[in-house]
């Protein structure tokens, strides 16, 4: 079985190296019967590698000990779900799971495009397995998953696995690296048409619109993927925070912030045909980033806490990223002529100029955090000195950058396209600009001190009441004219164009994600070692320690305290902090015991037990408004799902210049 | 050309302010990643500096007084005390034989105060590469 499954990726890997040829020489030399072998090749590499990737899903899950990734990753007692979860656990699996969702990926591509974009498809199938054979050639040469474990020339089995690191055994955190990787993976779609058409000099925005819906399905497993780590740290660590600025988690977050400028400015091309440079850059860039972010957990080039153990696979990371760049920025330069925008910035108060301040300071915060995380790397290589910077640099830069994005979220779709008029300025944010100052005024007066928090409770109105403004006003226009309550007006709105209010309601989740950091300002925290019976205040909560319990399963063994929560005399209920010992990995985890509300959160780790084996070290904290962080997020689906929705309404957007050559794509060159 | 002129400005100024909190925040947070010997040859200058310092976590050495750890790091055979003053929670990944990183500052008594402790297991599950083939993982044996 084990030959079957690396000979299945090994043929991968030559049906790869196939189709991109078959598929670039077909378009150059114009041979149809070649481009449609080199389509099909696209579908086979994703067939092999299902085989190859089945065959491992299988050993861990019926626990097939000979391979050396089974053992390592899986033993006997784990759940299903963490068996199957082991697939993108370990190194070698999540490279192959890399590669398999890539070749998922383009087979769909491929499919829905079957009739489409005939010009460029063969360069897309090119750089869609250009990426593949890498990752192939990483699986079937570098990491293989399907070692086996040979003793004394002759393939044995052991008799459990280590299982599946504990801190991964969490549910959040087994669809945490699916939905990063789909969209790491992702952007690589929206990379490669972007290249073929500047390739092949498609005239018009062709790319766009047919990625624009990969883009914002990319961009929204992502954005799930990030959040879903913040509340696996959150709910697991155990150090009651969300983000750390760790070299991993800015790796994620990298892609995140320059796919988010993307989305942004391809807006500026689509309705103005301007920043096409730009647009190429930063979907290059987004690409790259999604790459080194793979890289960065795997070569050791930072440490971090959650890195994979160092590998060969340094080289192979660097070379092919250095490829890629070359790559990018011989056809940007060569193909300048075509890439002219077609308007120029006209006035500062602009919705161009906002889409402009967007772009650049996401794009700042993203050079930030990636000089951040580098900085050892950079500091190392000037000086000889190794300096870290730790999570105060990141949060000095990036509060006041955040802040700024944030008052943009608000501004920016409000202004209108080329120039804004002061009497607009005054309709639109004179009553959220006076609710606002109130709000900071009567938050001074309560005893509000910290600057950033009345700063960022002031901003985070303002952008809320323009969001809401905008509902309400073009919902109640409707309303009357359909004789309709606000209510169905409201989402009649929203349905005739999904994007301009579904992209409204993705900003209402960032202002309430912000709501939610900004609580970080009034945190509060205390630790105590408690025997049973013990009790500790912190805030208005009174703590009461009533037991301490101890047991095991097959799996892992643990200790919990029963925690009773009180308020004045009034009983809130219990809560059950855990710490746990995983068998196989001999590794310990923390399970906290949070009272969530949405004012704040009560949060109780329990940090151990004291050497007499007596009394357990537990941490109190109080996070306030940390709620509203997850609730900004369901609330930046649900936008970006708004989003998808096609508008009843079809939108023409006038462009300013050059109307009507878009069609020629129509034509097929056979 | 007078409207470019603006936007040169603003954009300038944005990209200053950040490019002078970036460098503040260098000097104020900035930790010098050294060994445990290069520690020992700093002289006067290692009580300055925030020190960033790795090791494996000797044996045995763990000690849980009063809202205190103590333990011991070693790397190439030398060792250095290490007093654990943070608030946070050891990570549990922190054990006998970890990998660890002390975050802190040299004090004068020869110990090292540490505000912040980062541990990596020591690899158990993901072997360096090359020992794969040679060396099996050890067969477990099951206790229950």
């Amino acid at each position: 079985m084990e030959n079957v499954a690396s000979l299945a990726v090994l043929l991968a890997f030559c049906a790869a190296i196939y189709a991109l040829l078959a598929s670039v020489v077909g378009r150059i030399r114009r041979k149809p019967f070649l481009m449609v072998s080199g389509e099909r090749a696209v579908y086979s590499v994703w067939a092999l590698i299902s085989i190859g990737s089945g065959i491992l899903v299988y050993s861990l899950l019926t626990g097939d000990f000979r391979f050396s990734y089974v053992a390592q990753h899986s033993n006997h007692d784990m759940p299903m779900l963490y068996k199957f979860a082991a697939w993108w656990g370990g190194q070698e699996g999540s490279l192959l799971f890399w590669g398999w969702l890539l070749s998922t990926y383009s087979a769909i591509v491929v499919f829905t495009n079957r009739h489409k974009h005939r010009d460029m498809m063969p360069y897309v199938i090119g750089i869609l397995m250009f990426v593949q054979t890498f990752f192939l050639l990483l699986s079937n040469f570098v990491v293989s998953p399907f070692k086996m474990l040979a003793l004394e020339g002759s393939i044995t089995a052991v008799q459990d696995g280590n299982g599946l690191n504990p801190l991964l055994q969490y549910p959040a955190m087994a669809i945490h690296p699916p939905m990063l990787y789909l969209g790491y993976v992702g952007f690589t779609v929206p990379f490669a048409f972007a290249i073929a058409s500047l390739i092949t000099r498609q005239p018009g925005e062709a790319w766009i619109h047919t990625t624009r819906r990969w883009t914002l399905i990319t961009w929204l497993f992502q954005s799930t993927g990030v959040m879903l780590g913040m509340a696996w740290a959150y709910h697991v660590l155990g150090w009651g925070g969300y983000w750390g600025w760790d070299p991993v988690e800015n790796a994620s977050l990298l892609p995140w912030l320059s796919g988010t400028a993307f989305l942004h400015s391809v807006m500026m091309q689509e309705k103005k045909g301007m920043m096409k440079v730009w647009n190429i850059v930063l979907i290059s860039a987004t690409f790259l980033l999604c790459i080194f972010g793979t890289a960065l957990t795997r070569i050791g080039l930072v440490s971090s806490v959650h890195a994979f153990a160092q590998g060969p696979l340094g080289k192979y990371f660097i070379s092919f990223l250095s490829i890629c760049i070359a790559g990018v920025v011989y056809l940007i330069i060569d193909r300048l002529g075509y890439l002219k925008s077609e308007a120029e910035l006209e006035s500062v108060i602009s919705r161009e100029s906002s889409f402009l301040f967007n772009n650049l300071i996401l794009l700042a915060s993203c050079f930030a955090v990636l000089w951040g995380t580098l900085f050892p790397v950079i500091s190392e290589a000037i000086s000889d000195e190794k300096i870290s910077l730790d999570a105060a640099w990141f949060n000095k830069l990036m509060i006041p950058i955040g802040l700024f994005l944030l008052v943009l979220t608000g501004v920016g779709p409000l202004f209108a396209w080329r120039r804004t008029s002061w009497e607009s300025l005054r309709r639109n944010f004179q009553w959220p600009g006076i609710a606002s100052l109130i709000l900071v005024v009567a938050l001074f007066a309560s005893g509000v001190r910290s600057f950033y928090a009345l700063i960022s409770f002031g901003f985070c109105l303002f952008v809320a009441l323009t969001v809401l403004m905008e509902f309400y006003k073009g919902g109640r226009a409707i309303a009357a004219k359909n004789n309709m309550n606000l209510l169905r007006g409201t989402v009649e709105l929203t349905h005739r164009n999904t994007r301009r209010y579904g992209g409204y309601l993705v900003h209402m989740g960032i202002v309430l994600m912000f709501v939610g950091f900004t609580g970080a300002a009034f945190n509060k925290s205390d630790v105590k070692e408690m025997a049973v019976g013990d009790t500790l205040k912190l805030g208005h909560y009174d703590l009461k320690m009533i037991n301490l319990t101890e047991g095991e399963d097959a799996n892992k063994s643990w200790h919990r305290a029963n925690v009773l929560v009180s308020r004045g005399g009034d009983v809130l209920g219990t809560l059950e902090p855990e710490k746990r010992f995983y068998k196989a990995s001999r590794q310990g985890t923390s399970e906290v015991g949070v009272r969530p509300r949405l004012n704040e959160d009560l949060y109780l780790n329990f940090g151990g037990m004291s050497d007499d084996g007596t009394r357990a070290v537990i941490q109190a904290y109080i996070f306030p408004l940390v709620s509203w962080i997850w609730i900004g997020g369901l609330v930046l689906i649900g936008g970006t799902l708004v989003c998808l929705v096609p508008s009843k309404v079809k939108m023409q957007y006038a462009r300013t210049e050059v109307v009507g050559i878009t069609r020629r794509y129509a034509e097929v060159p056979k | 050309m007078r409207k470019y002129g603006k936007f040169a400005v603003l954009i300038t100024v944005v990209i200053a302010a950040l490019v002078w909190l970036a460098s503040t925040g260098v000097s104020e947070t900035k930790t010098y990643y050294k060994t445990i010997s290069e520690v020992g040859q700093m002289g006067d200058k290692a009580f300055d500096e925030r020190l960033r310092v790795a090791g494996d976590v000797e044996g045995g050495s763990i000690q849980h007084t009063h809202g205190q750890v103590c333990f011991t790091l070693t790397q190439d055979k030398r060792p250095l005390k290490v007093v654990y003053t943070g608030t946070d929670p050891l990570p549990d990944t922190f054990r006998d034989g970890a990998q660890a990183l002390a975050d802190g500052r040299m004090g004068r008594d020869g110990v090292f105060h540490a505000s912040k402790i980062q541990a990596k297991c020591a690899s158990k599950y993901e072997s360096k590469p090359g020992n794969l083939r040679s060396a099996p993982a050890p067969p477990i044996n099951k206790t229950t």
